[in-house]
C-alpha cells in the first residue's frame, strides 16, 4: 500500500473527533483511502488494486477499482472546519467487471463561528457488469456557532448487466439544511437497493429526491428511506421510479413525526412496460402510544421509551 | 400481596368495572375468565396502571400504587404480557430482550429465554420485532420478554388469542412449563380448560363484577351448568 502526504496540514483532535463520526478510525486506513479536509486532500493511500487520482479540470478524485477485486475497502472522508468555506467536490469512482469493493465516504463539519459552511459532494459510480458496490455515506454536522452547516451531496450510480449497488446514507445529527440527490439507471439484471436514514430537529431542513430508471429487463431497486423529524423541522420526500422493461421496484418512505416538524411524501412510480411492478409504501406518524406503553411495562420512563423506539428505528 | 378496593371504571355510560373488590395472595397462580366484555382485560390493565380506575385503590405489597406511573410500577415487580404485542421498527428481538432484563444479557441467556418458549433461538435472535415476524412469533418473544423481568406479579392477557389451531396445543405446553418456573405471583386471563385446571384460583368475571372466586372444579361445574340451564331454556322458548 502506498501512502502519500498530500499536504501539510495535520488532524488535530477536532479533526479526528468529527471524522470518528463518519467512518471507523481504526478501519479507515486498512485499505485505499483519501482524506480531504478544508477543500483540500491531505492524505492518500492506494492499493493494487484501487486507483486514486487527482482531477486535472475541476476539484475531486477518479478512483479506479480494477476488474475480479475480490474484495477491498476505499475510505473518502471529508471534513470542514474553516467557518464560511463551500467546498464542491466531484469524485467519480470506476468499478471494473466483478469487481467487489466497499467504500464509505461522509462529510463532518465543525462550525463554531456565524459564517455558513457548505460541502456539495458530487459522486458517480460507473459500475461494470457483475460489479458488487456497498457504498456507506455518513452526514455529521457540529459545533456551537450560528453558522449554517449545510450538506448537499448527489450521488448517481450507473448500474451495467449483473452489476448490484446497496448504500447507506445516514444523517443523524446537526446538518442544518441538506438536499440530496441520487439517481439510479440500471441495465438488464442489475440491482439497486437504497436505504436513507435522517433526523432533523430545531430548525433544520432536509429534502431528498430519489430518481431511479429501470431499463434493463429483470432489474430491480428497493428504496427504504427512515426518517425522524423533531421541533420545528421540515423534511421533504420525493422518490421517482420509472419502470420501462420487465422490472420490479419497491420504495418505502416511513416518518417519525415529532412536536412541531412537518413531513410530506411524494412518491411517484410510472411504469412504461406491461411487466413492470412498481410498488411504494408510505407512512408518516407520530410513535405509536402502545409502543412507549410495552416499553414503559418494561420499566422504562416515557422519554426513555421514545428514545429506545427513535434509537432503534434509524439504525 | 396485591388487593383492589372498590374499583370502579365507566366509559361510554358503560360500567366497565363496577366496584371490584380483590385480594390476591403471594406465590398463587390466578386464573381470569369469563365472556367477552366482562372487564378482565380491563382489570388487569388497572393492575399494571395502563388504565387507571375512576375511584378505588390499587395496594401492592402494602403500597397505594393506584397513581402510580406503568414504569413505576414495572420498577416495583409488575410486569405484563399484551394480548396483542407490539411491533417495532428496527428494534431487535435481542434488544427487547436486554430492555426487558434491566440489565446487559448475552446472546447466549437470551437465546436460553427463546428456547424456553419454544422458539429456535438462532434464527429469531438478531430479527427486528416487525411485521416480519408471524403473530405466533410475536406472541412468544413477548411471553419470553416478561419471563425475563422475574417480576414478583406476572400478568398475562390472553396468551392463547389470536394463535392458530395448529400453534396452539404446543403454545399451551409452553405456557403450562413456564408457569412451573416463574417465580411470585401469575395472573392469567384464559378460557382454555388446560390452564383452568392448572390454577390455584379461579376469578370468573361478568358485565364487570366478580361473580364467583373458587377452584376450577367449582368455576367448571358452575358454568357448565349454567350453560345447560341456558340450553334448556332455549328449548322451553323453542316449544
Amino acid at each position: 500500500m502506498a501512502e502519500t502526504k498530500l499536504h501539510d496540514d495535520l488532524l488535530n483532535n477536532v479533526d479526528e473527533g468529527i471524522l470518528g463520526e463518519i467512518t471507523k478510525l481504526d478501519e479507515l486506513k486498512k485499505g485505499a483511502f483519501n482524506i480531504r479536509k478544508n477543500g483540500k486532500g491531505i492524505e492518500r493511500a492506494v492499493t493494487e488494486n484501487v486507483n486514486i487520482v487527482t482531477k486535472t479540470d475541476k476539484p475531486g478524485i477518479d478512483i479506479y477499482v480494477k476488474e475480479n477485486t475480490k474484495f477491498d475497502i476505499v475510505h473518502i472522508p471529508v471534513i470542514i472546519t474553516q467557518s464560511g468555506l463551500t467546498d464542491v467536490v466531484y469524485n467519480d469512482f470506476y468499478i471494473g467487471k466483478n469487481a467487489k469493493v466497499y467504500i464509505v465516504a461522509g462529510c463532518g463539519i465543525h462550525n463554531d463561528h456565524h459564517k455558513d459552511s457548505r460541502h456539495d459532494g458530487i459522486h458517480r459510480f460507473f459500475l461494470e457488469e457483475g460489479a458488487n458496490v456497498t457504498y456507506v455515506e455518513k452526514h455529521y454536522g457540529e459545533g456551537e456557532g450560528t453558522g449554517k452547516k449545510i450538506l448537499n451531496p448527489v450521488t448517481e450510480v450507473y448500474l451495467k448487466k449483473g452489476s448490484h449497488m446497496e448504500m447507506e446514507s445516514v444523517q443523524i445529527k446537526g446538518v442544518d439544511s441538506t438536499i440530496r440527490e441520487t439517481k439510479g439507471v440500471l441495465e438488464e439484471d442489475a440491482n439497486f437497493v437504497v436505504t436513507e436514514k435522517i433526523m432533523t430537529h430545531g430548525e433544520q431542513f432536509a429534502k431528498t429526491i430519489f430518481n431511479v430508471e429501470l431499463n434493463g429487463s429483470n432489474s430491480s431497486a428497493h428504496v427504504t428511506s427512515r426518517s425522524v423529524a423533531q421541533g420545528n423541522s421540515k423534511q421533504y420526500f420525493i422518490s421517482k421510479i420509472y419502470g420501462n422493461a420487465k422490472c420490479f421496484s419497491h420504495s418505502e418512505c416511513d416518518a417519525i413525526i415529532q412536536d412541531n416538524a412537518i413531513v410530506t411524501a411524494t412518491p411517484e412510480v410510472t411504469a412504461n412496460h406491461v411487466d413492470a411492478n412498481l410498488i411504494h409504501e408510505a407512512a408518516i406518524g407520530k410513535i405509536a402510544g402502545e409502543q412507549i406503553t410495552k416499553l414503559m411495562t418494561l420499566g422504562l420512563t416515557e422519554e426513555q421509551a421514545e428514545q429506545e423506539i427513535i434509537n432503534g428505528f434509524l439504525r | 400481596m396485591l388487593e383492589l378496593k372498590n374499583i370502579c371504571f365507566t366509559r361510554d355510560n358503560k360500567k366497565i368495572l363496577d366496584n371490584i373488590n380483590l385480594k390476591i395472595d403471594n406465590n398463587k397462580l390466578i386464573v381470569i375468565t369469563g365472556p367477552n366484555g366482562s372487564g378482565k382485560s380491563t382489570l388487569v390493565k388497572m393492575i399494571m396502571g395502563i388504565e387507571k380506575p375512576d375511584s378505588g385503590e390499587i395496594i401492592f405489597e402494602g403500597k397505594d400504587i393506584t397513581n402510580l406511573e406503568i414504569n413505576e410500577r414495572a420498577k416495583l415487580g409488575i410486569s405484563f404480557a399484551f394480548q396483542q404485542p407490539v411491533r417495532f421498527k428496527g428494534i431487535t428481538v435481542y434488544d427487547l430482550l436486554k430492555i426487558a432484563a434491566g440489565k446487559h444479557i448475552t446472546k447466549k441467556e437470551a437465546c436460553d429465554a427463546l428456547s424456553q418458549v419454544g422458539l429456535c433461538a438462532k434464527e429469531y435472535v438478531d430479527r427486528e420485532v416487525s411485521s416480519s415476524l408471524s403473530g405466533g412469533e410475536l406472541k412468544r418473544i413477548e411471553i419470553a420478554s416478561v419471563v425475563l423481568r422475574e417480576a414478583k406479579l406476572t400478568i398475562f392477557d390472553e396468551p392463547e388469542a389470536g394463535i392458530d389451531l395448529w400453534s396452539f396445543n404446543n403454545l399451551i405446553e409452553v405456557f403450562e412449563n413456564l408457569i412451573k418456573t416463574v417465580k411470585g405471583t401469575t395472573v392469567i386471563i384464559s378460557h382454555q380448560e388446560r390452564i383452568l385446571n392448572i390454577a390455584d384460583e379461579i376469578i370468573l368475571m361478568k358485565r364487570g363484577k366478580i361473580e364467583k372466586i373458587g377452584s376450577s372444579e367449582e368455576i367448571l361445574e358452575k358454568t357448565i351448568k349454567e350453560n345447560i340451564r341456558c340450553c334448556k331454556k332455549l328449548k322451553e322458548g323453542e316449544k
